[in-house]
């Protein structure tokens, strides 16, 4: 037993010596992500959630070592420009993953799929240019097209009878893309529909006088991270909560909530991912998160955590041989691995084909700020984008 | 009506703020000759500050009290270790210096404070309305920003204009060398000065910290604003920074929250929604152009 573990350990070491490039790399992984400024909690929300995934695997994939670089695009386009280039052609790497911000990845995703041909793994952000006409055959989605998840709202709101609704968000990619997408399933009379300076404005006021002056059935909005905390104080500070009911995408989650408390209590919502689905893998995840962290882990480093086992299913399936980029592409748009969300299938643009969910902020047993799953908005939903994308 | 009234009351808080900020630039820029990009720093530092001091007094009042003596103390530090050695150099020595020192404030915050933002939670007894007409509620916290302001505009327009160290603020301006041969500490004064446009620049910084949240580079963006504002009004002049601050204020208010509606009568509605971000963000440029080609030292400069 001995000579034969010696044995084994010498050509081990003989081969390491032939090939030393081939044995040693390990598998690299860059993370582009917020990690400073107002929005830094939800990079680091991500950052838990990938270095959790790194621990459930056991920091391998595919038999191979890996190794996460984590970049910070400070909430700017032109820095997650430069940070992508940094990793695809300094680093070298083999993904680049993360993403919150739909014109930060716009911005970057030409110099990662095609000036650096190397896979991107868009761990939340999903402008609609991307599922449609600009498709690429290195990008992959772990989260969702912007439209998807206000269309659910959209749609909820629809059966439940909501004549008029006033519409808010950010004037960016994502903006437009989410206001457009509550347009396409909501019917009812829009009231009045205001995209505010991205991401400067802070001070809502001007837009809540208007929305007290219109009198609209309901708010909608999408104002993620600090800027929906800043929102909704600021809406129930114009004493409209009670009087205008609100109804929100991204904007009410495990990072606002701890500071937006019992003033999002009741309030609804919809997300594709939600703390409480029932899949095994999902349980696992939020014990071990809560575990260590104290706090509910957010719908954003579910994604992330998401696409690192997106990665690792094709590694697994490669044996740990990343040479052959068609091989990884087929390997991942199969979607081989269990989905936190409890599995999905990839569309022909490689955006999931998912279930939405409602949500609305409860209080847990212990008194902490969550949200609850209390509906399926819409059962398979594909974006409706995808018939523009050449990809079959 | 109560829209309108409503929506005034909104420009009027905007503008007070920026009138805190814009009168310690007006007054550095115009009395001291000194150029000093690093004010929205003392902004962002009088809102870091009044979050630890908030933190260690649980008080909202209390920490946003003791917060205005120490801005004061970090600008007298920062008049004496740096702004003096500047107010002989050219302007472009002192853009270089003082974008230097937004740089190094910007790390201070990152090292002490780190790189994510904080937040100050709206002091209880004024997270309510008040009811400024009867019937036409308005958020308390808002309204006090606007009593606050409105009175240390008068507190600032009384100082300069009635006391002794306002008379040689004024006489300092016209001409430094003289009062100095007169006797007058002029190195004294202008460190109160540049102090006291910390302590604004900080009062700005922390009432605005509930709305718009403590964050690195808070103070870059409306600083810009500020800029706008002292030239619209003159620079040097305090009224002329009120009244442009009121300006500034009502103007993006009505950028807000009337232009899009203005422009859906001669543009179609989706034209007119995805125009009028973009018309109300350069609108206050166009203002300050507008007023530089009918005056060019501003509505209060002097002429020269």
């Amino acid at each position: 037993m001995k000579t034969r573990l010696f044995g084994t350990t010498t050509i081990a070491a003989a081969l390491a010596l032939a090939a030393p490039a081939l044995a040693q790399t390990p598998i690299k992984i860059g993370f582009i992500s917020t990690f400073s400024g107002s929005q830094a909690a939800i990079g680091e929300d991500m950052r838990r959630s990938v270095e959790l995934a790194k621990e459930h695997l056991g920091g391998k994939m595919g038999g191979k070592p890996f190794e996460i670089i984590y970049e910070d695009d400070q909430f700017k386009p032109d820095v997650g420009k430069q940070k992508s280039e940094k990793l695809v052609q300094q680093d070298k790497v083999n993904f680049v993953a993360g993403y919150i911000w739909s014109n930060v990845l716009l911005a970057s995703l030409k110099t990662v799929t095609d000036e650096g041909d190397t896979i991107l793994i868009s761990s939340n952000a999903g402008p609609s240019q991307i599922a449609g006409a600009l498709c690429n055959k290195n990008f992959f989605s772990t989260s969702w097209q912007n439209d998807q998840t206000p269309m659910a709202m959209g749609q909820y709101l629809q059966e439940k009878g909501v004549k008029s609704l006033y519409l808010m968000a950010g004037n960016y990619a994502a903006g437009k893309d989410m206001l457009a997408g509550v347009k396409r399933t909501f019917k009812g009379k829009i009231v009045g529909e205001d995209l505010t300076k991205w991401p400067d404005q802070l001070d809502f006021s001007a837009e809540l006088a208007k929305i007290r002056a219109a009198k609209p059935d309901g708010i909608f909005i999408f104002y993620p991270g600090a800027h929906g905390v800043q929102f909704l104080q600021q809406y129930v500070q114009a004493g409209l909560k009670g009087q205008v009911p609100l109804y929100q995408v991204f904007s009410i989650d495990a990072i606002t909530l701890p500071q937006q408390k019992e003033l999002a209590l009741g309030t609804l919502g919809a997300q594709e991912w939600v703390n409480d689905l029932p899949s095994e893998q999902n349980k696992k995840y939020v014990a071990d998160f809560k575990k260590k962290h104290g706090v509910y882990p957010s719908f954003y480093g579910a994604q992330s955590y998401d696409s690192i086992m997106l990665i690792a299913s094709a590694a697994e399936a490669l044996k740990g041989d990343l040479s052959n980029k068609d091989k990884v592409r087929a390997e991942m748009k199969k979607a081989n691995f269990k989905s936190l969300r409890g599995g999905f299938k990839y569309n022909t643009n490689q955006f999931p084909i998912q279930n939405f969910y409602i949500q609305e902020a409860v209080k847990d047993p212990q008194g902490m700020m969550t949200l609850k799953t209390i509906a399926t908005a819409v059962k398979d939903g594909k974006d409706p984008y995808y018939e523009k994308c050449p990809m079959k | 009506m109560e829209y309108l009234l409503l929506q005034m009351l909104n420009g009027v808080q905007l503008g007070l703020l920026m009138f805190l900020l814009a009168a310690g630039l007006t007054l550095t820029f115009g009395i001291m000759d000194l150029v000093n990009l690093a004010h929205g720093s003392l902004y962002m530092m009088g809102a870091y500050i009044a979050w630890t001091l908030i933190g260690w007094t649980d008080s909202f009042v209390l920490g946003a009290l003791l917060a205005l003596p120490a801005t004061f103390l970090l600008g007298i530090v920062v008049e004496a270790i740096v702004m003096r050695r500047l107010y002989a150099r050219d302007h472009l020595d002192q853009v270089l210096a003082t974008f230097g020192l937004i740089l190094f404030f910007n790390e201070l915050v990152r090292v002490i404070w780190g790189p994510a933002g904080k937040s100050i939670a709206v002091p209880a007894f004024l997270n309510r309305t008040v009811e400024i007409l009867p019937g036409v509620p308005y958020p308390a916290y808002r309204f006090a920003i606007i009593v606050v302001g409105a009175l240390v505009a008068v507190l600032l327009a009384w100082l300069v204009a009635r006391t002794r160290i306002g008379m040689l603020i004024r006489a300092g301006a016209s001409n430094r060398r003289m009062i100095g041969a007169l006797g007058v500490n002029i190195e004294l004064l202008f460190t109160l000065v540049f102090g006291l446009g910390a302590v604004f620049a900080g009062l700005a910084g922390l009432m605005a910290a509930p709305i718009t949240s403590v964050k690195i580079g808070m103070g870059d963006d409306i600083l810009i604003l500020a800029f706008v504002i002292i030239v619209i009004g003159g620079i040097g002049s305090i009224k002329g920074a009120f009244v442009a601050a009121m300006v500034v204020g009502q103007i993006d208010i009505v950028g807000r929250a009337f232009l899009p509606d203005l422009l859906k009568t001669f543009l179609s509605a989706s034209a007119a929604a995805s125009a009028s971000p973009a018309i109300s963000q350069v609108l206050i440029y166009v203002v300050m152009a507008g007023v530089l080609v009918w005056r060019p030292t501003g509505l209060f400069g002097q002429r020269s």
